[in-house]
């Protein structure tokens, strides 16, 4: 069975990608995510597998190469923070309209500008909405363990080729930086056989393969665009994932993901303690998000509490689930700043005396 | 029955022989050029289909082609291709060619895209020593947008957005690029040329399959120039165009080689 060590959340999810078979990582340093290509540099897995490892020159130029090892049909992964993320959403829109599978890890930081290294979840408009230009989609993961970092890899290599989208685990600087127990899966034998829309010359017996995201004619644009639509609402019937902890009976129901959520984890322990019927919804893809769900229990729960590391975006999608049949508050902490479950709880107490 | 059967298609073959004097390269689709009359990309397209038609290499062959006139160019080949963000080709390219290393890789860019917006790319591709083919157009202006200024653009040369000419007081010098490029131990191959006229278009073709043969060697980056006109954008004929070529950017781009193998051609100034 798997292998049990002791690792960062950054390493565990560099250990997976060379476990799980992926060709190439293309990156460029950044805090509080280096240790992704420092760990992959000191395993060499190219001499191990001829996995390709390079340190670009900047960020565009780090995103573009994924575009062209994705367009050979190859498994590539690529890591960076908040700011460098910012930097290759120009890269990130062209992969989702050449329709290019791919590894997108985001490993947040408090913004905006150049913010600080703390840990935040200010990004999932970015992640979730789009980011870049265009009506496109990304698959997102958000994990809330180092053992998820591991085990999200090879999933999110799975769904990036199911699509032929890319996809992003959307981690922060607290899941990236901390140590914990992680059972590794046994390496992926790779694949040999690359898709058949691979661009690695052309031979007699197939039409050429181009990969490309321009459509001069509005007609072919937005025929186009419907295809990506289409796509997108099977990703929604089929990949939505989340976590239920103590909703059973739950008066109250908390939705946090990430961080907040393992925060929320514990209060919900808390609370049950102090015999209030309280529940956590983790939502562990945040595109497609959980919304029915949500939907569901908000004909059952008294009220909503939205807890994030950011001034309220995850929020907006809770609400648009519950459709105004309950209320819905927000607690979040911005900057780097991470609420304690004291602190959650005791907002949660001082809201049942107002009842 | 056989023996006949065998002459026919002898005195076919040799009827044909007499007959063709130019042949379109397979390589070139039916797909009309969208490039202006008289455009130099025309015939860069065409030397390269045939560079790689003659060498017998189009199932080793990806192309990339960034954003500029170049943009369409998978549209007129028939080879695999990948269209890139505008200045990034050379990133594109350096991971195809690092995840099929026994492929030959190529970009064909314009000056816009490899001189300005994709500088980055351009100087830290050829500084690694990729073992790509970088087939770089410059006609001294942005000719997709409309003819704007570009990093090439000389001296006193009108364009759209230098309407009175280029003032180097105001908007800077024009980027020999090439020259940059040349003295970075990652490149094995730099050379300029034309496609002015058919003796340096004979030459320009020359100098491209150099570039697809370095590839086998792994010694490093391949350049090539193309210094080429832009009827449209420069507002001439496609004769004049090529005149004002020869008479002006030849001055600030000569024609020749600026590294072989490796080794740097000492300047003749």
């Amino acid at each position: 069975m798997g292998e049990i060590r002791l690792m960062k959340g950054n390493e565990a999810l560099a250990e997976a990608a060379i476990r799980a078979g992926c060709d190439a990582y293309f990156g460029y340093p950044i805090t509080p995510q280096s240790e992704v290509l420092e760990y992959l540099a000191s395993q060499t897995p190219e001499k191990l597998n001829g996995m390709v490892i390079l340190q670009s020159e900047s960020e565009p130029a780090a995103i573009n190469m994924v575009y062209g090892a994705a367009g050979c049909g190859k498994k590539v992964m690529i890591s960076s923070s908040s700011p460098g993320i910012s930097l290759m959403q120009e890269g990130i829109s062209y992969l989702a309209g050449a329709e290019l599978p791919c590894l997108i890890v985001n490993v947040m930081r408090g913004g905006p500008g150049l913010g600080t290294i703390q840990p935040s979840q200010a990004d999932y408009f970015q992640a979730v909405k789009g980011g870049g230009h265009g009506d496109y989609k990304l698959i997102v993961l958000a994990p809330d363990s180092v053992q998820e970092m591991c085990d999200f890899v090879p999933l999110s290599f799975d769904l990036a080729f199911k699509y032929r989208n890319p996809v992003m685990i959307l981690s922060d600087g607290m899941i990236g930086q901390m140590m914990e127990k992680v059972i590794l899966f046994d390496p992926i034998p790779r694949s040999e056989k690359l898709a058949e829309w691979a661009t690695t010359g052309k031979t007699k017996n197939r039409p050429k393969n181009v990969i490309t995201s321009i459509h001069l004619h509005p007609w072919e644009m937005e025929e186009f665009n419907i295809h990506l639509q289409k796509k997108y609402e099977k990703v929604k019937e089929n990949e939505v994932r989340y976590e239920e902890i103590e909703t059973q009976d739950a008066d109250y129901l908390l939705i946090a993901f990430g961080s907040a959520a393992r925060i929320c984890h514990k209060v919900v322990k808390l609370g049950r303690e102090k015999g209030i019927k309280i529940g956590l919804i983790r939502p562990i893809t945040l595109f497609p998000f959980p919304e029915k769900v949500i939907s569901e229990y908000s004909k059952s729960v008294k009220e909503f509490l939205v807890v994030e590391l950011n001034a309220g975006q995850m929020v907006e999608d809770v609400k648009l689930s519950v459709e105004g049949r309950k209320p819905v508050h927000f607690y979040g902490r911005m900057g780097g700043m991470i609420p304690s479950p004291e602190e959650i709880l005791k907002l949660i107490e001082e809201k049942l005396k107002w009842l | 029955m056989v023996m006949k059967t065998e002459e026919i298609s002898l005195n076919k073959e040799s009827e044909l022989k007499e007959t063709v004097v130019y042949k379109k390269s397979s390589l070139l689709t039916e797909k009309p050029l969208s490039y202006c009359p008289g455009c130099g990309h025309g015939i860069a397209t065409k030397i390269l289909m045939e560079v790689i038609e003659e060498m017998d290499i189009q199932s080793e062959v990806i192309g990339v082609c960034p954003v500029g006139c170049s943009v369409f160019q998978y549209e007129f080949v028939d080879i695999d291709m990948q269209q890139a963000a505008h200045g990034r080709a050379t990133a594109v390219a350096t991971a195809i060619k690092r995840c099929l290393p026994d492929k030959y890789v190529f970009t064909y860019q314009g000056d816009g895209d490899l001189a300005a917006i994709g500088t980055a790319e351009t100087i830290h591709a050829c500084n690694r020593g990729e073992n790509i083919l970088i087939v770089f157009i410059n006609n001294g202006i942005y000719g997709m947008t409309g003819g704007q200024m570009a990093p090439t653009t000389i001296p006193g040369m009108k364009s759209s957005t230098s309407p009175y000419g280029r003032d180097v007081k105001e908007t800077g010098n024009n980027l020999n690029i090439t020259e940059i490029v040349a003295q970075l131990p990652g490149t094995y191959y730099v050379t300029r040329h034309s496609v002015n006229n058919p003796a340096n278009i004979r030459k320009a073709k020359k100098a491209i399959r150099k570039g697809f043969e370095n590839q086998i060697l792994k010694k490093g980056t391949s350049f090539v120039e193309i210094v080429s006109n832009c009827p449209s954008g420069w507002k001439m004929s496609p004769i004049d165009s090529f005149k004002w070529l020869e008479q002006n950017m030849f001055k600030y781009y000569p024609l020749g080689d600026l590294k072989i193998d490796g080794i740097l051609i000492n300047s003749k100034k």
